[in-house]
């Protein structure tokens, strides 16, 4: 089962974060502070696990992407394979804000997440759910994320996301 | 993936294009973005939450800022602030028929209440409804909240809906339909017990998304009961082969791989299936080995699947050909650049070594690299996997990279875990004595505070005890070289408590054994130590002790026995010390010293620590006594776990019919006071006490109440004593005291019972030879059982009884009480006695008999037992209130009755036991602070007849004559 979905920058910072067994808001930032205390502290082109038992608890791991200037984090208990693991943040979700971090200046990406909270939230949520691997499919998570978005279009008078979904449908 | 590309597009344009959000937003995060420090991001943050505050109360929020406002809410609270003002607002846009607002509404209720939380009674309503929606996306969301936000009590509410929906026409719904189901299951498994057959029939839906999701439940029901599911072997292997045949839509294909993450749960649960099942494991040989074929070893999701292949390869029926495969995978993973790859290389290893030790040979080199590699993850799991492989013939390497990689790291828990490792390789592999000490130095060394105390007392008795086959030459080399190599590490700064402790055992023990290095060498450094680390008592406590043990060898050995003057003024600090234990210690210490050698030689016997103590539990000498005890119409013994209070109170009713026991009464015993820890009283005789320590003095008053219901009974030799004391307030007791036992003095009221029960002591200096009263001071047996092992394990078994008893005996004039104690200790004196560990039963029946004619005696025997009830409340106390007794006791004004407790003293100071450390040991086990005298009772076994013969000669000389209640026991003891 996946314990948590956190994005942080390499200051710290949270910037997306999903716990799918509930902590409550303090607990979340010093879980937040111990595991970007322990990315920070390792070397480059080491392996992308990380033991976490020391952190969240007996039977825990970590796996972790370091991209630009942000940590893709992901925590797990043992019943994940810890490579599909890295591959589902390398993935789906990752190519999401990997490639909205290619369109913009540093700054701009993390702002972007935040941005698009709600819509982050959505892919997540068609990936992962309760805490199990739910969709693997990207094109079946694209499907799903652009129909919610028409859907959304159409049933609302408030049309502040015509833009994007015009651009979905092009 | 080209279409992920363009939603990331598109989420960039978004940002910059607007996207909907106000420019305060945009703002806000930017600013945020910006923020130099913490303090700055804070105020910005409060600054932001008051304006949302303020923004939420306002009626009229067009609903498209509501969404705004309530994103910023979820964003405020992922930034470590409560947003707790706003939930109510979130709840409430759930409630919105706008399916935006209400997938919002969704998002922020899910992130910001858990399933606890007061306001989801709210949100269940609102659930049912959606989950009954035509828009499929409404039910989706409705779907998401019901697997974060339904607890165990509200499941029923939505469950019915749940089920329905896993036939619902869109493939979403039903996957998530699943999955709140299995969320159900995880939350309270006997909610859906009876619809467990759901997930089989989901096995077979048409949606490969909606079947991979199933083998989520799937594999946690599985794992719990592998048994009902071994009919869905076929199943799963067709459904594996399907998907490694690429028949699934080309939609599933992922890096080119066909649905790995299916594969891999499918590989998982075959694992669970076909562990130890050789029939079912025979279905799964040949897709696996397809699976091994076709992986693409270059993507890393190819890789995944492989190594959970491996996994699968280990737990089932072992097959040849599979194992190969396997083997050939990891050694590809370990020669591999990639450390993720040389993790899971490692990981894999360490499954298949279970199944081919060979395997691992070919691997030496790589697992070395593992191991040495910065990567820390990669070298905790070549640990992992060094540890399953540790056998007698590599442990020594292995231990030492262990302690090396130890000694490197910071993290506390993973030190621990790590120490304990080595710690537990050492025990189980160590090749020779030697190293094993060394390995656990190092350990101590470097974690000692991390390590279970047990470790150093292992130690200390693995060096006390030596290779006992290889004879002395080894043993004392074994030691000299541990002694050696702590005063090497003695003085290196800040070294762990329990590592002290062990180092100033040791060198208490043999620093000077092999005349190399002198006694005030050893001193000095002891008293370095107990400088250094003033501030932990039990290192002092270890010091001091260790110090003794070093004059008493040197005494003994005839030289002249010069103190240090740190050494000295060690001593002096100690006696004034807060720590009771301390001043006992450092009193015992000087006491000691100033004895002469012979005694010296008989309280610190040289290198006497491992000696046994034999106790036959069973006592059958004793047998002919009871059966004499009982023709005289004695109680017979019940064990204590047979009795309760009822009993007891009618054994008191037949033993003596003048007692009206109530139950009033026995409240009454127990709403007084706490008693002053019984065993705690200075064992101190009357007439002799009388003359020297005025303090004890207050017990004997109760004494005589309550052998005035006998007059014949009362003591002679304390009579004097005891009027003069009647009515002296009790200075260590309960305050009730001096009022009142001076009324009732012919009948045993319930006040004096309590009296009387509680000062157990008392009554023991009172009729102290007597058999009776040391019985009635023994816990159960079973406890005393406990403590064998606890000394056992505590002091490694370097308890020196024999010795120790006897020379008690000569270092403090004792009174008959005391030589009939120790007499009795002995098997082959005369059956009156109750040996040791018996001696300390509390409320033993059998033995009241051999006081028959005395009634008073059977009275107390019943009110003992209450008095433990008492006392075993009072526990705690028992040791600091010990303590003054045993400097009373070396300043040989105690010539007491009371042997145990005095013995009890003695083996203390003489072992090394750390005496606090026992203390509350006992303490917290037994909740008995009397058990520690069982203890010691057990110790005192054996002395020779000689020794209480002399003693008894010392008694008398002292001018004691023995009391008129027990002339049979003395005229017994005398032979």
């Amino acid at each position: 089962m996946i314990r948590s979905v956190i994005v942080m920058n390499t200051e710290g910072k949270p910037r997306f974060a999903k716990f799918y067994d509930f902590q409550p808001i303090e607990k979340q930032q010093e879980l937040i502070r111990s595991v970007y205390g322990v990315l920070c502290s390792r070397a480059e082109n080491v392996s992308n696990f990380v033991e976490a038992e020391s952190i969240f608890g007996s039977d825990s791991r970590l796996v972790y992407k370091h991209f630009a200037t942000l940590y893709f984090v992901l925590v797990f208990n043992s019943s994940e394979n810890e490579l599909a693991m890295l591959d589902l943040i390398q993935g789906p979700t990752l190519s999401v804000f990997v490639e909205t971090l290619d369109k913009c200046f540093k700054n701009v990406c993390e702002l972007d997440l935040v941005f698009n909270y709600s819509k982050m939230h959505s892919i997540l949520d068609e990936i992962i759910s309760g805490g199990q691997v739910l969709e693997t499919s990207s094109s079946e998570v694209m499907k799903a994320v652009e129909e919610i978005s028409k859907l959304e279009t159409a049933s609302n008078s408030i049309n502040f996301v015509s833009k994007t979904v015009s651009g979905w449908r092009g | 993936m080209e279409q992920l590309k363009t939603i990331g597009r598109e989420l960039a344009m978004g940002s910059q294009g607007g996207f909907g959000q106000s420019k305060e937003f945009l703002d806000l995060i930017k600013s945020i973005g910006e923020a130099r420090s913490k303090a700055e991001e804070e105020r910005i943050i409060i600054h932001e939450m008051e304006t949302l505050k303020r923004r939420l109360t306002d009626p009229d929020i067009p609903k498209r800022k509501m969404k705004e406002y309530i994103i910023r809410l979820v964003y405020v609270e992922m930034l470590g602030h409560d947003a707790s003002f706003g939930y109510i607002h979130a709840v409430k846009m759930t409630h919105d028929d706008n399916l935006l607002l209400k997938r919002t509404g969704y998002l922020a209720v899910t992130l910001f209440l858990n399933e606890d939380h007061d306001l989801i009674i709210l949100i269940v309503n609102t659930i049912q409804k959606d989950l009954k929606s035509d828009n499929y996306l409404i039910v989706c969301a409705a779907l998401n909240a019901v697997c974060r936000l339904i607890n165990e009590e509200t499941i029923p509410a939505v469950l019915p809906q749940v089920v329905e929906l896993l036939g619902h026409s869109k493939e979403a719904v039903r996957k998530k339909a699943i999955m709140a189901l299995h969320r159900f299951h995880q939350k309270s498994p006997s909610s859906i017990s009876h619809l467990l057959s759901n997930f089989r029939k989901r096995l077979c839906d048409n949606d490969p998304g909606v079947m991979g999701a199933t083998l989520c439940p799937l594999f946690d029901l599985i794992t719990t009961d592998v048994h009902s599911y071994k009919d869905l072997v076929v199943s799963f292997v067709s459904i594996l082969k399907q998907v490694a045949e690429r028949r699934l839509p080309k939609s599933y294909d992922y890096h080119q791989m066909p649905a790995p993450f299916i594969q891999i749960k499918l590989l998982k649960i075959l694992a669970l299936l076909g562990a130890g099942d050789k029939q079912a494991s025979e279905h799964m040989y040949t897709v696996v080995g397809d699976i091994f074929k076709k992986c693409d070893p270059l993507s890393n999701i190819g890789n995944a699947v492989l190594y959970q292949s491996i996994c699968c390869v280990s737990s089932i029926y072992p097959n040849l050909k599979l194992l190969e495969a396997a083997a050939d995978v990891i050694s590809r993973f370990l020669k591999s650049d990639s450390h993720n790859l040389k993790y899971m290389g490692i990981d894999a290893l360490g499954r298949l070594i279970k199944l081919s030790p060979d395997i691992a040979e070919q691997h030496q080199l790589a697992v070395i690299d593992c191991m040495e590699d910065p990567d820390d993850t990669l070298k905790r799991k070549t640990f992992e996997l060094l540890y399953t492989m540790t056998k007698s013939t590599n442990v020594e390497v292995i231990v030492d990279r262990m302690i090396e990689y130890m000694i490197s790291i910071t993290d506390h828990h993973y030190k621990t875990y790590i120490a304990s490792r080595c710690v537990k390789l050492a025990e189980e592999f160590a090749p020779n004595n030697h190293w094993f000490i060394q390995t656990i130095n190092k350990v101590f060394e470097h974690a000692g505070d991390l390590v279970n105390i047990k470790v150093a007392h292992d130690l200390m008795r693995l060096i006390a005890e030596g290779f006992r086959e290889d004879g002395d030459t080894v043993d004392s080399e074994l030691r000299s070289s541990a002694v050696e190599s702590y005063l090497r590490i003695i003085g290196n700064p800040k070294l762990p408590s329990a590592f002290l402790q062990v180092i100033c055992w040791v060198l208490g023990e043999y620093g000077t054994a092999d005349g190399k290095y002198s006694a005030s060498y050893i001193a000095g450094k002891l008293c370095d130590v107990a400088e250094a680390y003033s501030n932990d008592e039990s290192v002092k406590a270890y010091a001091v002790t260790a110090l003794m043990k070093v004059y008493a060898f040197e005494k003994m050995s005839g030289r002249t026995v010069d103190i240090l003057p740190e050494c000295q003024s060690l001593i002096e600090e100690l006696s004034a010390s807060n720590s009771t234990d301390l001043q006992q210690r450092a009193y015992e210490l000087q006491a000691t010293i100033g004895l002469d050698a012979e005694a010296v030689g008989n309280i610190m016997p040289a290198d006497a620590s491992c000696e046994d103590i034999e106790i036959d539990k069973d006592l059958p000498f004793l047998n002919s006594y009871v059966q004499r005890s009982l023709e005289n119409g004695a109680q017979p013994y019940i064990p204590e776990s047979q009795r309760n209070r009822m009993d007891d109170i009618s054994a008191i009713k037949s033993l003596d019919q003048r007692e009206t026991v109530s139950h009033g009464l026995r409240f009454e015993a127990y709403e007084l006071p706490k008693p002053p820890v019984p065993t705690s009283i200075p064992p101190i005789s009357p007439a002799i006490s009388a003359e020297l320590v005025p303090v004890p003095e207050p017990y004997h008053p109760r004494e005589t109440h309550q052998s005035t219901s006998e007059p014949s009974v009362s003591d002679d030799g304390a009579s004097q004593v005891k009027l003069r004391l009647d009515g002296v307030q009790k200075k260590w007791g309960r305050p009730t005291y001096s009022s009142s036992p001076g009324s009732s003095v012919s009948t045993s009221t319930p006040t004096q019972k309590a009296v009387n029960g509680v000062s157990q002591v008392d009554n023991t200096s009172t009729v102290s030879s007597k058999p009776t009263s040391y019985a009635s001071r023994t816990p159960e047996p079973e406890i005393s059982l406990e403590k064998q092992k606890l000394a056992a394990s505590l002091f490694g078994g370097s308890s020196k009884p024999e010795k120790r008893a006897p020379s008690a005996a000569h270092k403090t004039p004792k009174t008959h009480h005391g030589a009939n104690k120790v007499h009795a200790a002995k098997t082959t004196v005369v059956p009156p006695e109750v040996p040791p560990p018996d001696l300390l039963d509390l409320g033993e029946a059998t033995v009241t008999s051999s006081a028959p004619s005395i009634d008073p005696f059977m009275q107390l025997e019943g009110l003992l037992d209450e008095s433990q009830v008492l006392s075993t409340e009072n526990s705690k106390a028992v040791g600091p209130n010990k303590e003054p007794d045993f400097m009373d006791l070396f300043y040989g004004t105690t010539l007491s009755g009371q042997g145990s407790n005095f013995v009890d003293l003695l083996s203390s100071n003489k072992d090394d036991l750390d005496f606090t450390s026992e203390m509350s040991k006992v303490a917290a086990k037994t909740g008995q602070g009397e058990t520690i005298v069982s203890n010691s009772a057990q110790f005192s076994k054996g002395p020779n007849v000689k020794a209480s013969l002399e003693k008894d000669a010392v008694v008398r000389q002292m001018g004691v004559n023995p009391t008129s209640q027990n002339p049979n026991l003395f005229k017994d003891l005398l032979g």
